[in-house]
């Protein structure tokens, strides 16, 4: 075997470095096209010290999303956000010095095809992917495609998902693997699952890809806890709920700095 | 002489209609687009399905279910006055006679006793005018089960006599307030309850869609009427088979039972769909509650709302198999309009003294059209399934007559 940092990509390289820096990860979430100079969450995210974004592209029927995430994409197709815009605005932006993470539903995968899709990604400067309901046994035909157009698709596991089903995805998975903290959709929860920490842990046991956790991951507090089992987390639904209710660029600064915190904090304390 | 209409492929290809092949595949289509949290839960209910298909146990108990709940088999019935008027032997096949009013009860019954055989205490079910819905409650109550409907908030307005059935049956109705607040969204948001309650709940999908092994499971549960069909019509029919075979078509499961009982045979099949909900006829190549199949979608990608006046085919998409067969060649899919089937519905009404659902009156629509236009030679036979009866669809008559 070729040293797996060598073989990975992009993201994967650039979030095991972080990772092995002794860094808690943070990929905040952002429902792209949501308003109006909506990139300048960007560089909020980046400048507060996310380590990765994750660009929502919003679906007409997102079946894995709670109604935080729900809303974000019915009000970002209801003014006109589309796959070709954001990937359009994205491709405006300077260097934000993160990786750039696409999340999205097959249906849109498939619209122009992986290939297609896969290609118009990079071209905006896209690096990851993440695709809920594509799971390993039916990702072939992206997994191949996208390794040729230099994206990296990261595979979803879930508490519920069998050790040799969980083996087989984190050896497919491309950038990291995201853990389902949870049974149940994307949203605010008030504490961190029981089910996350075991995930993590099985994750952790049979890869050393990072792993990040996420569903319901809403509080700087659930992010330190979350810190103790996987590598980092992703915190989408906290994010939009204040999007949704006015919160501008600056305020969301402020909420993903106290997230930073969280897992500086955690670190040393585990360091 | 009779003339082959030139949109037909002659001869079945063997196994059509059989099991899908690996992955639950349908030619290109179908599979299990599940997220991996679903995954394990259909793989479970997969197993149990093939398990129990297997056994005379369990098929003799929905048999039995069927005969003394639903009150199968449902009769053959020549629609004498309407052959004559259009110059074809047309027969209906009386899914509007079952227990509960429509075709609906014979999957619901069937997907019930596996839950239970499995374990599971509750049903989750969508529904869009309520005929799914009621017949979950239903067999939920028949079984001992609890019910769970997600029904969209516009359909809950539509539909007010089946949601207060569904609860005096003894189900929970939740609205569906997202989206479209249609039978789509009803369906997504009842997939994501799944998602929080697979380990005590079976999710009972109404129709031949969702992820592996529901299009296929399904489409088992409703063969029961093209294999009535076809044993009737063996002992009805000079030729012994119909020579076309027609259906209406939602997410398409009486059209998929129907089908299968002549699948192997020289009867030509048509599915008829909604002109605003037109998944086969008019669909993309997408994916959406789990499975790889055609859909109405914008130019972005986006699924689209189906408009129908039959809540039943308000359905932007349609089941796997029915993209194959439509690949295939094997069956044709043409669509109806809204005022087409209204008057279909009133002329069934007058001739034969039958009101049929609005679904249903789509399959009729076509059978009328095409007897005038020359699709249906002078003397062929027709089967026509009649998935249900209109008493749902009186309050929409009587604003549109
Ligand atoms: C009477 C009747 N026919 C047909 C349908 C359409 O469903 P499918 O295409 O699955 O048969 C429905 C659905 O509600 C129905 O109630």
């Amino acid at each position: 075997m070729t040293n797996p940092t060598l073989a990975a990509g992009e993201v994967e390289r650039h979030l095991r470095a972080r990772r092995d820096g002794g860094r808690g990860l943070l990929m905040p979430y952002v429902t792209g096209g949501i308003a109006p100079g909506w990139t300048d969450y960007l560089s909020a995210f980046a400048d507060a010290g996310a380590d990765a974004i994750e660009v929502g592209l919003p679906f007409s029927d997102p079946t894995l999303d709670g109604v935080t995430i729900q809303r974000a994409s019915a009000a970002a197709l209801a003014r006109g956000a589309s796959t070709r815009r954001i990937l359009a605005d994205l491709a405006g932006l300077p260097d934000l010095g993160v990786p750039l993470v696409a999340s999205t539903y097959y249906n849109l995968v498939l619209h122009d095809g992986p290939e297609a899709f896969c290609a118009a990604l990079r071209r905006a400067g896209v690096a990851g992917l993440i695709v809920p309901d594509l799971p390993v046994h039916e990702a072939g035909e992206l997994m191949d495609v996208a390794a040729a157009a230099g994206v990296e698709p990261a595979l979803l596991a879930s508490p519920t998902t069998p050790p040799t089903r969980l083996a087989e995805i984190a050896a497919r998975s491309r950038g990291f693997v995201y853990a389902v903290s949870l049974m149940g959709t994307t949203g605010e929860r008030d504490g961190l699952a029981a089910s996350a920490a075991e995930l993590a842990g099985r994750i952790r046991r049979v890869s050393d890809r990072p792993v990040l956790l996420g569903f319901g991951i809403s509080t700087p507090d659930q992010a330190r806890r979350a810190r103790r089992h996987a590598d980092g987390v992703v915190v989408g639904a906290a994010v939009m709920r204040r999007v949704l209710d006015g919160a501008g660029p600056d305020d969301l600064r402020a909420f993903i700095a106290t997230l930073r915190q969280a897992l500086d904090q955690e670190c040393d304390r585990s360091g | 002489m009779r003339t082959v209409s030139p949109w037909w492929e002659p001869a079945p290809p063997d196994g059509t209609m059989g099991e899908p092949r690996a992955r639950g595949r349908f030619g290109d289509y179908g599979g299990r687009y599940a997220p991996e949290s679903l995954v394990e839960a259909c793989r479970e209910v997969d197993q149990a399905f093939r398990e129990a298909w297997a056994d005379p146990g369990f098929r003799g108990a929905l048999a039995r279910l069927l005969a003394v709940h639903a009150g199968r088999p449902t009769p053959l019935t020549p629609a004498g006055r309407l052959s004559e008027a259009l110059g074809v032997r047309l027969y209906l096949k009386r899914e509007d006679l079952t227990h509960t009013g429509s075709h609906k009860i014979n999957n619901v019954l069937g997907q019930a006793l596996l839950a239970t055989r499995m374990g599971r205490r509750r049903l989750i079910a969508e529904t869009g005018a309520g005929q799914h819905g009621v017949a979950t409650a239903t067999a939920a109550a028949l079984l001992g089960l609890d019910a769970t409907v997600f029904m969209g908030e516009r359909d809950i307005e539509r539909q007010a006599l089946n949601v207060f059935r569904m609860r005096m049956l003894g189900a929970e109705v939740v609205p569906v307030t997202t989206g479209s607040r249609t039978l789509k969204d009803a369906t997504s948001e009842a997939m994501r309850h799944w998602v929080g309650a697979t380990g005590d709940s079976h999710y009972c999908i109404g129709s031949v869609v969702g992820p592996d092994p529901y299009p296929w499971m399904v489409r088992e549960f409703q063969r029961v009427i093209g294999d009535e069909a076809r044993a009737q019509c063996a002992a009805e029919l000079r030729t012994g088979v119909p020579d076309h075979v027609v259906a209406c078509v939602g997410g398409g499961s009486n059209a998929a039972g129907t089908f299968a009982g002549f699948a192997d045979t020289t009867a030509r099949l048509v599915g008829v769909e909604a002109e605003g909900g037109a998944g086969a006829s008019r669909g993309r190549l997408g994916v959406l509650h789990g499975c790889r199949s055609l859909f109405l979608q914008d130019d972005d990608g986006q699924i689209t709302e189906a408009h129908s006046i039959a809540a039943g085919l308000d359905y932007p998409g349609v089941g796997p198999e029915h993209a194959h067969l439509r690949d295939l060649g094997r069956a044709r899919y043409v669509t109806v309009s809204d005022d087409e089937a209204a008057a279909a519905a009133v002329r069934l009404a007058r001739t034969e003294g039958i009101v049929p659902a609005l679904e249903s009156a789509h399959a009729l629509a076509w059978v009328i059209r095409a007897a005038a236009g020359g699709d249906l030679p002078a003397g062929s036979t027709v089967l026509m399934t009649l998935s249900g009866r209109g008493d749902k669809d009186v309050s929409t008559l009587k604003e549109l007559l």
